[in-house]
């Protein structure tokens, strides 16, 4: 327990992690030395994590505008018009630290965390996603077996965590990404994005307005679980004590949730809620001077009427303490009655804590007496911002791949990137997760390149994916941040939708590293142009900095979420091929490279100036290959088969990108195709594996999957054809009546049509060049890949959930 | 005709049922608060999926001692139909309206997907539009449900045919590996030996929809619908075709 009457030393100051500039400017706002709780609750209100202090300079970068944003950044979520009166909030959290010190609770808090923010702004949730990142979960020799170990456990221990918040909540769990690499090995990422629909005139913002409304606290009762999680836990490095602060970590409890949501719904309807906020990181303390400061008016609160599940708890405690499933609203005075009837009915203490105040205060009273008093936009919005330093990183040296010799046999290669877990199936993890509830699920998890969700009432639906690549980012994050919102954006084209808005949670190292920095000056940079190309606004997001472990930093890993519109929720497309019989078409954006096959000359390639990563002179072998092992050398197969993590990302070309994108929007909005699925990591081998696999599943009813029959040409080496990882395509089938109208609209957007080859019952063969470059029994493939991930984790004593 | 949907505070399926008797079927249906005793009103009551009261303890040993139980008791006592749908029917056997138990899946993980059940016994109002042995196509999603009883329980349950959906393959086979959850004799669904009361683990609401990925639930839910109306019609009842159907074994 912390006491109240504790002098405030420099010491003191120094562990609540405030610099000494950062105590003078504190020291200037009060014009007084604080007590020990100011202490805390500016230290946890100026810490990285709430304050944005590092990455505010650069998200203002961000397009945040658009004739759809109805709410920009700096609210709970961001909210965007989808047309029949309704909006769409949606908003991605990060739970990176939580989640490795306790995997499940860490993990069923952030999803807790994220579904809050989203029930706050008045909207019911209708769907999350889930961005996981762990080190490796099979023998891998940049990892301990003890790691490995740990990895398996805290994948376990993570999935059985969002699918014990989730499933009780009653949100369904409709997709996402999961990916390994050994930088996440004592820091794996837990990004979960959750997206709601409300009336756009019923929306709720977190504004406390009209002097001496009453400030009413709602849900379970303050523990002292949680306290400095945002300051030490989110905003510092991973040490060997790291730990030993399990207890910083919340319990989630997803029943409470669950009643908060309906009693919260609820009691907006009342028309007497005037603003409400969760109660998320820094708790009482973040609620009362958010909602006081965005207002422009005071709150004065007496922690003697908060409920308290402990006892003799100190004002420090309450204010900072992080329990879960809390919230803080401000009701019209005089019909507070009809606010708390709603509560009482779903069996919640709701408490008035104080009142709204025309001083610009937070006044924070224990028993009638002052034990805070700071001015609350000050503390909100006032808070350090830093530029700080930015250093690239010194040149590479580094050796490119060498690429296999013609007619190869490339089938069993093919094996083990399916076996990888990256690309392995993934339905171990999503069968734990209810995606189906509220049955609005029309493309659920694996079943197509986003997941796809009806608005009920209407004829729309909403598509949405995740994705991120950390190993391309850190090979050159300004191209590596382009290519994650390009593929998020690809992603929801291929369901059939239009890019509508984005949200980003960006994953780094120590920002107090030049080179960390660099990485996320960069990346907010790529993510700015890629997103002004294709016309989506980012309406939200999430820092996490200090994803280190013992100095070392992780992958820098932007996950950008985008959201899609589908006008006609009968029209999305899923990945499975559909009938056998029908054309496989590679659709290319990068319309002149297929026009006139010549590996290497990328539009932008020649512009040179995009691109700001130093790039060291590689170690040149057959030069006219060279292009092509630069960008392979970045691909999941050089990771996977060779063990070569160099070169640089695809070159990203961003207006083929965006007539990729908009010729498959106009595809599927005729009907004209029967499956889409876009070529990202394993490249157009696995592109096509994964058609056939997913044609499989659809089918498990009838019949056998179907399989791919396929005749590729080109002059680039048969592995950099099959398996690259250019983008900017997408693998579409279409029946053969059909093909004529898809070059049509294929033409009108200048997107490339190479007919590939046949969907087919027999084997899974892909030919190069009249060579055989795959040729296997598509059961054999499925078998391998539907059962990979499982293989790795199962007997490893998981712990369960 | 009207359908009750009970609403317990952490209910999750309570709207998707209600859309799918409501909307999808078009049938007058109204939601139950879980403190109400009042079913009078009702001809049939549905006890939707979700996690009734969190379920921290035992699933549903909390919600067998609800208000609404008490009046779900008599209801059904009284010859009313009752329907449990995955917690609807934990919550059945936990207040003995059902016999057996639920432990926790095999796998001990959460399990979502399409599963296959084959009808065992169309002669219920629950199964009367189906074909003998016809199998539906449905999504199953918790980590409680394997089913248990005793020996004397289960050959009681053969005895009387009691057991109304098992678990198969997509062509009708009982094997092993058509078992999702370890459940007795894959047991995924009974009936109360005067077969007004049917609980099951798959969600019959969730598969009402061809977009969804099946519309086999409505087999269960017509059922229901045809029931009530046969139930409602003056003696000598006029059958309806559907219904005089059903009752002629194939």
């Amino acid at each position: 327990m912390i006491e109240t009457d504790i002098k405030v030393t420099p010491e003191l100051v120094a562990e609540h992690g405030l610099t000494a500039e950062e105590y003078a400017r504190l020291l200037a706002i009060l014009g007084r030395e604080p007590n020990i709780t100011e202490l805390g609750i500016f230290s946890v209100m100026w810490s990285e994590h709430c304050s944005y202090k590092s990455s505010k300079v650069h998200l203002k970068r961000l397009p945040t505008r658009g004739a759809q944003v109805l709410q920009v950044p700096g609210e709970n979520a961001g909210v965007v018009d989808i047309g029949d009166g309704l909006c769409a909030a949606f908003k991605i959290e990060s739970h990176n630290h939580p989640s490795y010190v306790e995997p499940f609770q860490g993990a069923a808090t952030g999803v807790g965390g994220i579904l809050r923010d989203i029930f706050t702004m008045g909207a019911r949730p209708i769907a999350v996603l889930d961005s996981l990142r762990f080190g490796p979960i099979s023998p891998d020799p940049r990892a301990s077996v003890e790691e490995v170990a740990r990895n398996r456990r805290v994948l376990g221990g993570v999935v059985g965590g969002i699918a014990f918040y989730g499933n009780c909540f009653g949100v369904p769990t409709v997709g996402g990404e999961v990916s390994f690499e050994p930088c996440y090995n004592g820091n794996p990422l837990v990004n979960v994005l959750a997206l709601g629909i409300a009336k756009k005139d019923e929306l709720f913002l977190a504004r406390a307005r009209g002097v001496g409304n009453p400030v009413i606290y709602v849900g379970a009762k303050t523990g002292r679980d949680g306290i400095h999680g945002a300051s030490l836990l989110a905003s510092a490095e991973f040490t060997e004590e790291s730990q030993q602060k399990r207890p910083n970590v919340q319990v989630g409890d997803p029943f409470m949730e669950k009643l908060l949501l309906e009693a919260c719904l609820e009691a907006m309807q009342t028309g007497a809620v005037v603003a409400i906020q969760d109660m998320g990181a820094a708790g009482l303390t973040c609620s009362t001077c958010e909602m006081a400061s965005r207002g422009g008016t005071g709150i004065e609160i007496d922690l003697a009427r908060v409920p308290q599940r402990e006892t003799r708890m100190t004002p420090y405690e309450i204010m900072l303490s992080e329990s879960q499933e809390r919230m803080l609203l401000v009701a019209e005075r005089g019909r507070e009655r009809e606010v708390l009837d709603v509560f009482a009915k779903w069996g919640l203490d709701a408490v008035e804590i104080g009142r709204v105040t025309d001083d610009t205060l937070l006044r924070v009273r224990d028993l009638g007496k002052v034990v805070a008093e700071i001015p609350a936009h000050a503390l909100a919005e006032e808070g350090p911002v830093y530029q700080r330093p930015l250093a690239p990183p010194a040149p590479r040296k580094e050796k490119l791949i060498e690429f296999a010799s013609e007619g190869a046999d490339l089938t069993e290669n093919l094996l083990r990137l399916l076996a990888s877990p990256v690309i392995a199936s993934k339905r171990w993890i999503f069968e734990q997760y209810d995606y189906m509830v509220r049955t609005n699920t029309l493309v659920g998890p694996g079943a197509g390149d986003a997941a796809v969700v009806r608005v009920k009432e209407t004829k729309r639906a909403l598509a949405l994916s995740l994705d991120g690549n950390g190993r391309w980012c850190r090979l050159d994050p300004r191209a590596g941040a382009m290519h994650a919102v390009a593929e998020a954006a690809r992603n929801v084209a291929c369901v059939g939708a239009r890019p509508w808005a984005a949200t980003n949670c960006l994953n780094f190292g120590n920002p107090e590293k030049p080179e960390v920095m660099w990485q996320f000056s960069e990346v907010v940079g790529g993510i700015a142009e890629a997103c002004c190309a294709f016309g989506i606004p980012i309406t939200g997001g999430n820092v996490s900095f200090y994803n280190e472990t013992l100095g070392r930093s992780i992958y820098p890993t932007p996950v950008l979420g985008v959201l899609g519109l589908l006008e006609d929720a009968s029209r999305a497309v899923a990945m499975a091929f559909r009938t056998e019989g029908d054309v496989i078409v590679l659709l290319d954006g990068r319309s002149e490279i297929a026009q006139t096959p010549a590996p290497g000359r990328h539009p932008d390639r020649s512009e040179g100036s995009l691109r700001e990563i130093p790039r060291p002179a590689p170690l040149r072998g057959a030069a006219a290959r060279n292009d092509s092992a630069w960008e392979f050398s970045s691909s999941e197969y050089a990771k996977t088969i060779r063990g070569i993590v160099t070169g640089t990302p695809p070159a990203i070309d961003l207006s083929a990108e965006k007539r990729l994108i908009e010729c498959l929007v106009a595809l599927a909005a005729e009907g004209a195709i029967q499956s889409a699925h876009d070529v990202s990591e394993g490249g157009l081998a696995v592109t096509l594996a994964e058609c056939c696999f997913a044609s499989h599943d659809s089918a498990r009813d009838k019949s056998e999957g179907l399989s791919a029959d396929v005749r590729l040409e080109g002059q680039e080496p048969a592995e950099a054809a099959l398996f690259g990882e250019f983008g900017a395509r997408a693998v579409v089938s279409v029946a053969v009546r059909s093909l004529a109208r898809l070059r049509e609209v294929a033409a009108q957007y200048q997107v490339a049509v190479r007919e590939l080859g046949t969907v087919t019952s027999g084997s899974f063969r892909i030919e190069y060049n009249g060579r055989t470059g795959v040729c296997a029994p598509v059961e054999s493939l499925r078998d391998t890949w539907a059962g990979a991930l499982e293989n790795a984790l199962i007997g490893q004593g998981l712990r369960e959930g | 005709m009207k359908f009750g949907v009970v609403v317990f505070p952490g209910s999750n399926c309570d709207h998707d049922t209600y859309h799918a008797i409501g909307t999808v079927l078009g049938q007058p249906v109204e939601f139950v608060w879980h403190q109400s005793e009042q079913l009078e009103n009702f001809d049939a009551i549905i006890l939707p999926g979700g996690f009734a009261y969190g379920d921290y303890l035992r699933t549903g040993a909390i919600a067998r001692f609800s208000p609404v139980m008490r009046a779900v008791a008599r209801f059904a006592n009284s010859g009313g139909l009752v329907l449990g749908i995955c917690n609807g029917f934990q919550i059945l056997l936990e207040a003995g309206l059902l016999p057996g138990a639920m432990l926790r899946n095999t796998g001990l993980r959460f399990i979502c997907r399409q599963v296959h059940i084959r009808v065992e016994n169309v002669l219920t109002p629950f199964t009367s539009a189906a074909r003998p042995g016809q199998v539906l196509k449905m999504p199953i999603a918790h980590s409680e449900g394997n089913y248990f009883c005793d020996a004397a329980t289960l050959a009681e349950l053969e005895r009387s045919e009691q057991i109304i959906f098992r678990y198969t393959t997509a062509d009708g086979r009982e094997d092993l590996a058509a078992n999702p959850n370890g459940s007795l004799a894959n047991i995924a669904g009974i009936a109360n030996r005067e077969r007004n009361v049917v609980g099951l683990m798959p969600h019959p609401e969730r598969a009402v929809e061809a977009a969804l990925g099946s519309a086999d639930g409505l087999v269960i839910l017509r059922s229901l619908v045809e029931s009530l109306v046969r139930r409602a019609e003056p003696e000598p009842a006029r059958m309806r075709p559907a219904a005089v159907a059903a009752r002629v074994p194939a």
